[in-house]
């Protein structure tokens, strides 16, 4: 093989590399997560191994797996969202919605995501809903944005949870 | 306006620069990620309908800006020429303003910034405390200009430096100016730029890149996204004298996919320079091709190191590579690169324009310059800061911060996020600079400042600190993988009243294994928090593992909370959020508190504020 060759055999390979990451993102952008099937459609666009996709997807936090809920709710645990008790929020999760991290509810309604940083610390601590920015919460205010979401009566709550709140 | 003069100074500078007839009143709403996220947008909407319902058309300009730093005080809205600072504005004051202030000239009282201490009111931007000691070269147009429109930024010097570089000057003199202005990067390590770009600029081979490193994410630390926010254009104008300087055809800016606003800021700001003629092929007439794209991150705080970065771009699992070769011989795709941080690049054109000596005039002796900070946490004013290098910390915390809120005292400032530590009250005076902060065991990291009070528990931060890189430790060297992970575990021993003195001493001596041993910046500096804590508070982990209990009363398994009864008013407040329905108690009666339900939320805490005379009722013992 000639050095011409090969350098322009490099350059597809890595023309095709890159857009590996970019293209995760649309999949994950048009369906919300990335289903097998996406992974496999890249593969075969690619030329990459899905072993290498899966990889590459499952190393960033911004890639998930599992269908997101109606109402994604991220919470910041940034320092200043941890010093302004950011930790109630996930408790307040857990308490009335029986989520953890990454977790959606059965009836997909809530999915739960904890972030690093959302960057908006002076507004700390802070909560996104569907993109939506809702800073300077409280465990009271949290509570009632949840109940403004998904308003009560209890009959409503998932079946599984154990804490209908009364 | 003129450079020389870099504070701030709100009139006229939208009129001296020629973009409006000086009579004209422009209503500028800000419309950074903050306040957007305090509607802002619906605040412009309602200014503009209401300027319309008085006839003010001809007369205001209802415009917006990015971030003006004072993010705490959002949604800001400033009337210019004056210079009046309105805060916390919300769509319902729009009318107010329109009608009290842009007809009968008299301005809305009940918006203007209090200061914190005095609660004397402050009408004007350039009067308030905040922003007087600042000296703004970075951020010098944020809160200014319209991100969204380059002719905004060409009035305030906008690409004069490229254009000064690519006609009048060679990429050597570029990279001598730079050198000669004693610029270091501002990512964190503070390695001097030129350095860099000299042994790249002096690599064989055609095909170099420049990137800028925007993935910002050390928690607490927002500056970069601001700058991309607020002031596009100055990034995208530093990156390509850059590759001017290095000899690169070829830009990236790898910025975080949690920044959308920025994102989306800096690609209107990149279509606007190609039609300009300031991107694309022979730039200004020069012989100087370069473009510029743009890589979003997908999450991962590790992609903020150089080798790693580079990994990500190029389609990989975002893992750092051992230097050397460094980026600037081997580096995207094998071929020379430098990368330097958001900041770095956008005190670039400045340099170019006002030249090396004004620029090192700034400063310390090695740290040249001026320093920003994201001063967060338990603090009066929080919001973006940029002072001289080497500024003391009682001045960026007292002075422009305005002290501790809630008559509460200071405990501990932590410098650099996760790769920094925390500096105790004794340290207050200390100037800040890149040495300075190094010889403390902090470092200036990407410059997060975040205020902790007596509330704030050490070891509890410690934790927090060393579990979050602990999670985003990208898992190739065992020091960093399997060292923090024992390191969390030996912290969260302490945290929750389990541990001993002799795990102190294995915490210590696991700390600078790790910090030794470990491949990259982020291993070799995540054990800081902890050193630091242990250097500075030791006191405090000897509380926690040999009295068994946690001064701050933070660390929820060491503390109980009770309620006063003297001072309990019986408001019923904390019987309404308990979670548990551990409080109970008739109205206008003494509430009580049954230990085995409660589950130590703080929800009952945070909101017994009933009586100011007597204080708290409900309080954390530990």
């Amino acid at each position: 093989m000639t050095a011409k060759a090969e350098t322009d055999v490099l350059d597809k390979t890595r023309e095709r590399r890159k857009e590996v990451i970019p293209l995760l993102q649309k999949a994950q952008e048009v369906q919300g997560y990335l289903t097998p099937d996406a992974i496999q459609t890249i593969s075969q666009t690619l030329k990459v191994s899905e072993n290498e996709i899966y990889g590459v997807a499952t190393f960033y936090s911004q890639f998930r797996f599992r269908p997101p809920g109606k109402y994604n709710i991220k919470v910041c645990l940034g320092t200043a969202c941890h010093v302004g008790g950011g930790q109630n929020f996930m408790e307040v999760m857990k308490t009335d919605k029986n989520l953890d991290h990454g977790e959606t509810s059965p009836d997909g309604k809530f999915s739960l995501e904890r972030v690093a940083c959302l960057g908006c610390c002076a507004l700390a601590p802070v909560v996104v809903v569907n993109e939506e920015v809702h800073g300077r919460m409280n465990r009271v205010t949290f509570t009632k944005l949840l109940e403004s979401i998904d308003p009560p009566p209890p009959a409503e709550v998932v079946p599984d949870t154990p804490a209908s709140k009364g | 306006m003129s450079l020389n003069e870099p504070r701030i100074q709100t009139p006229p500078s939208g009129a001296a620069a020629g973009t409006v007839p000086p009579a004209k009143i422009r209503v500028l709403v800000c419309e950074g990620t903050g306040c957007v996220s305090s509607k802002s947008p619906e605040i412009r909407a309602a200014l503009e309908k209401a300027a319309q319902e008085f006839g003010l058309g001809d007369r205001v300009e209802v415009g917006f800006t990015g971030c003006h730093g004072f993010c705490q005080k959002g949604p800001i809205v400033v009337v210019e020429p004056e210079g009046i600072f309105y805060c916390r504005v919300s769509p319902k004051d729009a009318k107010d303003i329109a009608e009290s202030h842009l007809v009968g000239g008299e301005p809305v009282k009940r918006l203007f910034y209090r200061h914190p201490v005095t609660k004397e009111v402050v009408p004007y931007y350039r009067d308030i405390m905040f922003y007087k000691k600042q000296q703004r070269v970075i951020l010098r147009n944020c809160g200014k200009i319209n991100p969204e429109k380059i002719s905004d930024y060409e009035a305030h010097e906008g690409y004069q430096a490229l254009r000064k570089a690519v006609t009048t000057m060679t990429p050597a003199q570029v990279v001598e100016e730079v050198r000669r202005s004693g610029l270091r990067g501002r990512g964190g390590a503070g390695f001097a730029a030129a350095i860099k770009w000299d042994v790249c600029r002096k690599q064989p081979g055609k095909v170099k890149y420049v990137i800028c490193n925007a993935d910002e994410g050390d928690p607490g630390a927002f500056m970069d996204r601001s700058i991309l926010e607020a002031d596009p254009h100055i990034v995208l104008e530093g990156l390509s004298l850059l590759g001017f300087a290095i000899g690169a055809r070829k830009g990236f800016i790898y910025c975080r996919a949690e920044y959308p606003l920025a994102v989306k800021r800096v690609r209107i700001a990149l279509q606007q320079a190609c039609e300009k003629g300031y991107l694309g092929e022979r730039i200004l007439g020069s012989d100087f091709d370069f473009d510029i794209d743009i890589f979003e991150g997908a999450g991962a705080f590790v992609c903020g190191e150089e080798t790693a970065l580079i990994g990500s771009i190029e389609g990989s699992r975002g893992m750092p590579r051992s230097r050397p070769p460094f980026p600037a011989e081997k580096g995207l795709w094998g071929k020379p690169t430098v990368i330097n941080n958001v900041k770095t690049l956008a005190s670039v054109p400045v340099i170019i324009n006002q030249g090396a000596d004004w620029f090192a005039s700034i400063g310390t002796e090695n740290s040249k310059g001026t320093a920003v900070f994201a001063l967060t946490g338990k603090i009066a004013n929080s919001g973006l800061v940029e002072v001289p290098m080497g500024t003391p910390l009682s001045t960026i915390i007292y002075e422009i911060g305005g002290g501790i809120p809630n008559k509460k005292s200071f405990k501990a400032v932590q410098t650099g996020g996760p790769s920094g530590g925390c500096l105790p009250g004794s340290l207050l005076e200390l100037p800040i600079d890149f040495d300075s902060l190094k010889e403390a065991g902090s470092m200036m990291g990407s410059g997060g400042l975040v205020v902790m009070d007596d509330d704030t528990c050490i070891v509890d931060v410690a934790h927090f600190f060393l579990s979050f890189t602990q999670s985003e430790s990208c898992g190739k060297c065992v020091p960093c993988r399997v060292g923090t992970r024992h390191m969390v575990a030996l912290l969260d021993k302490i945290r929750t009243g389990k541990g001993t003195e002799a795990d102190l001493a294995k915490l210590e001596k696991l700390a600078h294994m790790v910090k030794q041993g470990s491949l990259c910046g982020l291993g070799q500096t995540a054990p800081n928090p902890v050193l630091t804590a242990l250097r500075y508070f030791r006191s405090e982990f000897i509380a926690h593992v040999v009295d068994r209990r946690c001064p701050a009363a933070a660390c929820r398994d060491l503390v109980t909370f009770r309620i006063i009864p003297e001072r309990c008013t019986g408001c019923q407040m904390c019987v309404k959020v308990c979670p548990t329905k551990a409080i109970t108690g008739p109205r206008a009666q003494a509430h009580n508190l049954d230990q085995a339900k409660c589950i130590k939320c703080r929800s009952c805490y945070e909101i017994c504020r009933f009586d100011a005379v007597a204080g708290d009722a409900i309080i954390m013992v530990s």
